[in-house]
């Protein structure tokens, strides 16, 4: 990938010095060096890309990483922070000549503040893990990725991680008040904070969603949403799903709001039901689910309300959740939409541009077309409340081409989200994967400013190099192959 | 490229060259707030117009001169509306009047119930009226009563078209509810003032207004109101806005019908008769908490946070985690009560300015400020000064 090669290759003595320098901070395990132990961190989530680290670095105190980043920074080694390894665009891929740096040592959850609302947690905390914290206050942690059970706290603000209910609850931008932030160089920053706002600049945006490229996040505090008395979900059939597209902006249209607002195709239900027994509707295009919460008396308000709406928007078949298991029944095949699509092909790539919604007609009759032009199937999951789509293209890496193939397709997609007014990613980030895609979407004064801006906590592009925003050399080589833009 | 954007490059180049900073003004409702405002006057009131609006997507493209009230006119034919509630400032706070340039004087001191009366019209340097601006709300990135529980104006900016400080017309974020690619501009621009570029276009995400509503009015103490509001943000009800000043409570409930009903009953108190009145007055600063001639300043706290043990009036809202205090104690007095807390003082108006208006930076997150816009505005052009004297 174009961020090793970019970056300079240590000298042995170089590395000689980083090894004895690391020695000296961490703990015999804490430092892994032989290629054995190295394997695991190659990859992340986006298993076509890998890349062997220099070493990994696993500290158990915040001194640790001070002193490790103080190091890497003197003897201008690039570091990769990396959470659960969970992400899906190679944000956590490691640099050749470079450190992973894993925060998965810092497990803790230092608080619950049930009168605030506020969790403070460290960053390897998982995201699941918070909420089950929260619950003997009658609180939880809204944003719930698919990946809840696994992806930290620290990857979720660095990817500005969404999940089924951030229609309604927001993103992960949304639900963070704070962050304790180590710089490149050492230097600890609080960033937000504990009240609603903070003075200056909004750096707690720029922190969140940067793809570890600014700053190490050491320590985090979240807001935590009390749980709603009730919850319930309809679930809708049609039998075109552009008719499920519509029954969309026609609830959002009937000023509704739902607390989840989610699409799966047909190819998706199907792998789906197979694999977690849900009750999908085997017949249908498409599935709805939409769903309520609040108290019982609101509940049963909205239900009936959206029930109304996509009956007149030409629902085939309607079924309101009966309890709270058959609603999480009906959630969890859609939780477990990407597994599910994983166990029917050896290999996935999952795409994640956003549009407005209205071009939903459009954008998914061209990828069904683009399916057919790269001969791979494509199942499609979607985030309808808020335009995220996620098209998952089916390959066998095994098969000859099929890689590229899939890769094309991909990069197909996005630059279509960019062309009907949308973003090439909505939640999983660009990391690796869509740099050069980055390129559609914006122009080389905007990347400008983006390197303008990672300069601004982060000098020598030490951390994450490579990811994220592209070079204007990368830019060059992209525009000779797709469609760059200025 | 548009004339009017044209026109505005052509500013920002030849300020460039000449090395006059310019002083971003839409409605020139908030010339208040912040640091003093200097440079040359760089008007956006005429770059005004809904681009672009679908109601069903839940956003809208706006040029960042349009006056608010034209945007949220417009959004209210849809039922729906500006989730973080902006102020206006528009009539002019009640502390304005009087103040400057041809105000009366006279609301100070009148009794409660008695409607203010409305500003003298007040000449614009530029012409026309005091109206804000889309721009000048985002650039300003002042939020209203429902912030608490809805959002901050940042929690709703999608995307941005910005003029930066080489004349560049940048575009960041989009027009659509998720959007990850490249750090997040849109929201660094909100609450800036300006100091890193002319807005010249901002899209933002806007909610279906609220079903119902009800404001109940509790008489309680300072210590029992920030208490009954920590424990209420903890149940699943429909808070919308809090307020407590002066002995009294005033709790607005907003959402589904059957949703606001329980939840009156939960809370108890009395049903206010002019609950839009009451709030837009807190929104605009237009009661008589905000008459008088002490300092107002503004301080950003943890929600839970005691009364504070402070000589001056104060006013509490967003469930606690705003507090207003009027007071003339010296600057590093407030602040350091703020920090103490965990949050931050801003001085609103009034007072001595000249420690600055804002909480001081500590050095490092001051370095990456400056780094910031040396990156969008290299020569200082944009607002210089009005954030923090070092910029
Ligand atoms: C089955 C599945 C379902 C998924 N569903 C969703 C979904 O619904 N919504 C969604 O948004 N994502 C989803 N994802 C993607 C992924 O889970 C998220 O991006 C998640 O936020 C990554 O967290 P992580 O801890 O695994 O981070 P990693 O993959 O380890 O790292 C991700 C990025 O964060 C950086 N990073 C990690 N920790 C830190 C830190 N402490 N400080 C600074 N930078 C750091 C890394 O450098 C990297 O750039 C899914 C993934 C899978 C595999």
């Amino acid at each position: 990938m174009a961020s090793a090669e970019e970056h300079r290759q240590l000298t042995e003595t170089e590395i000689a010095r980083l090894v004895a320098g690391l020695r000296r901070i961490l703990a015999t395990d804490s430092l892994l060096v032989a290629q054995e132990d190295l394997v695991p961190y190659e990859c992340d989530g986006l298993t076509a890309y890998r890349q062997l680290p220099l070493l990994v670095a696993l500290p158990r105190t915040e001194e640790q990483v001070v002193a490790i980043l103080k190091l890497c920074h003197e003897l201008r080694v690039p570091v990769v922070a990396r959470g659960a390894g969970t992400g899906l665009s190679g944000g956590a891929t490691p640099v050749k000549h470079g450190v992973v740096l894993s925060l998965a040592k810092f497990m803790r959850i230092l608080d619950i503040d049930p009168v605030a609302r506020t969790a403070r947690v460290q960053p390897g905390v998982r995201n699941l893990a918070i909420s089950e914290a929260a619950a003997p206050h009658g609180l939880y942690y809204a944003p719930d990725p698919s990946s809840q059970i696994a992806c930290s706290i620290g990857g979720n603000i660095a990817e500005n991680a969404g999940g089924v209910h951030c229609l309604k609850y927001g993103l992960t931008v949304h639900n963070v008040l704070r962050v304790r932030v180590a710089l490149i160089d050492g230097t600890v920053v609080e960033i937000g904070s504990e009240g609603l706002d903070s003075p200056g600049y909004d750096l707690l945006a720029l922190m969140i969603g940067s793809e570890g490229m600014l700053g190490i996040v050491l320590e985090a505090t979240v807001k935590l949403t009390p749980k709603p008395q009730l919850a319930q979900v309809v679930m809708a059939s049609f039998d075109d799903v552009i008719k499920a597209g519509n029954a969309v902006a026609d609830i959002i249209a009937a000023g509704i709001i739902p607390a989840g607002l989610e699409m799966m195709d047909k190819p998706a239900t199907r792998a789906v039901e197979d694999y977690v027994h849900a009750g999908y509707d085997l017949s249908a295009e498409a599935i709805l689910l939409a769903e309520s919460d609040g108290t019982p008396e609101e509940v049963a308000e909205e239900i009936a309300a959206m029930c109304a709406v996509l009956e007149k928007s030409g629902a085939t078949d309607i079924r309101v959740s009966r309890d709270e298991a058959e609603r999480l029944k009906f959630w969890a095949g859609r939780k477990a939409a990407f597994p599910a699509v994983g166990r029917i092909t050896p290999d996935y790539l999952c795409m994640d541009g956003t549009i407005p919604r209205k071009h939903l007609a459009h954008v998914l009759t061209r990828i069904a077309e683009l399916a057919g032009e790269y001969k791979l199937r494509c199942a499609n999951v979607f985030h309808a409340g808020d335009g995220n789509l996620h098209p998952l293209i089916m390959f066998d890496a095994n098969i000859e081409g099929e890689v590229e193939r899939a890769t094309a397709f991909g990069g197909r997609i996005l630059e279509l989200s960019v062309e009907v007014g949308g973003t090439i990613t909505g939640e999983h980030g660009v990391g690796i994967e869509k740099v050069g895609q980055m390129c559609a979407q914006f122009s080389k004064e905007e990347l400008a400013a983006f390197h303008g801006v990672k300069a601004a906590f982060d000098e020598h592009t030490l951390l994450n190099p490579g990811k994220a925003v592209p070079t204007p050399r990368r830019c060059s080589e992209y525009r000779l192959t797709g469609t760059a833009k200025g | 490229m548009s004339e009017r954007t044209e026109e505005f490059r052509e500013r920002v180049l030849a300020a460039a060259v000449e090395k006059t900073p310019l002083r971003i003004r839409g409605g020139g409702t908030k010339d208040f707030y912040g640091n003093a405002p200097a440079g040359e006057l760089l008007d956006t009131t005429g770059h005004a117009g809904i681009v672009a609006y679908e109601p069903t997507e839940l956003v809208v493209t706006v040029r960042a001169g349009t006056p608010l009230a034209e945007l949220e006119a417009a959004l209210a034919e849809q039922g729906q509306m500006l989730a973080f509630e902006p102020p206006h400032f528009s009539p002019l706070p009640l502390w304005e009047r009087g103040r400057g340039r041809g105000g009366d004087g006279g609301a100070a001191g009148e009794g409660i119930g008695a409607a203010p009366p409305l500003p003298q019209p007040l000449p614009h340097e530029g012409g026309g009226e005091f109206r804000a601006t889309v721009g000048g709300c985002v650039a300003a990135g002042l939020s209203g009563p429902r912030r608490a529980t809805a959002g901050a104006v940042r929690d709703f900016v999608l995307g941005v078209k910005l003029l930066d400080g080489k004349g560049e017309v940048l575009n960041f974020g989009g027009q659509v509810m998720k959007n990850v690619a490249g750090y997040d501009v849109s929201r660094l621009m909100t609450g800036a003032l300006g100091t890193l570029g002319l807005l010249l276009e901002v899209s933002l995400k806007v909610l279906p207004k609220p079903h119902a509503e009800a404001t109940l009015l509790l008489e309680l103490p300072q210590d029992k109101a920030i208490e009954a509001m920590n424990r209420w943000g903890g149940q699943p009800l429909p808070l919308s806005a809090t307020c407590w000043s002066d002995g009294l409570l005033t709790v607005r409930l907003s959402g589904a019908r059957a949703a606001v009903v329980a939840a009156r009953a939960k809370i108890g108190g009395e049903e206010v008769a002019d609950a839009e009145g009451f709030w837009r007055a807190v929104r605009e600063q237009q009661d008589d908490f905000f008459s008088g001639a002490a300092a107002l300043w503004r301080l950003s706290l943890p929600s839970k946070t005691a009364p504070l043990a402070l000589p001056g009036g104060q006013r509490v809202e967003w469930g606690g985690a705003l507090r207003w205090l009027k007071s003339d104690m010296p600057a590093a007095a407030v602040r350091e009560a703020a920090a103490q807390a965990g949050g931050h003082a801003t001085l609103f108006r009034g007072g001595d300015k000249s420690a600055g208006a804002f909480q001081p930076l500590p050095a490092p997150l001051m370095q990456i400020h400056q780094n910031l816009k040396r990156n969008f505005d290299p020569q200082g052009l944009f607002n210089p000064g009005r954030l923090y004297a070092e910029f």
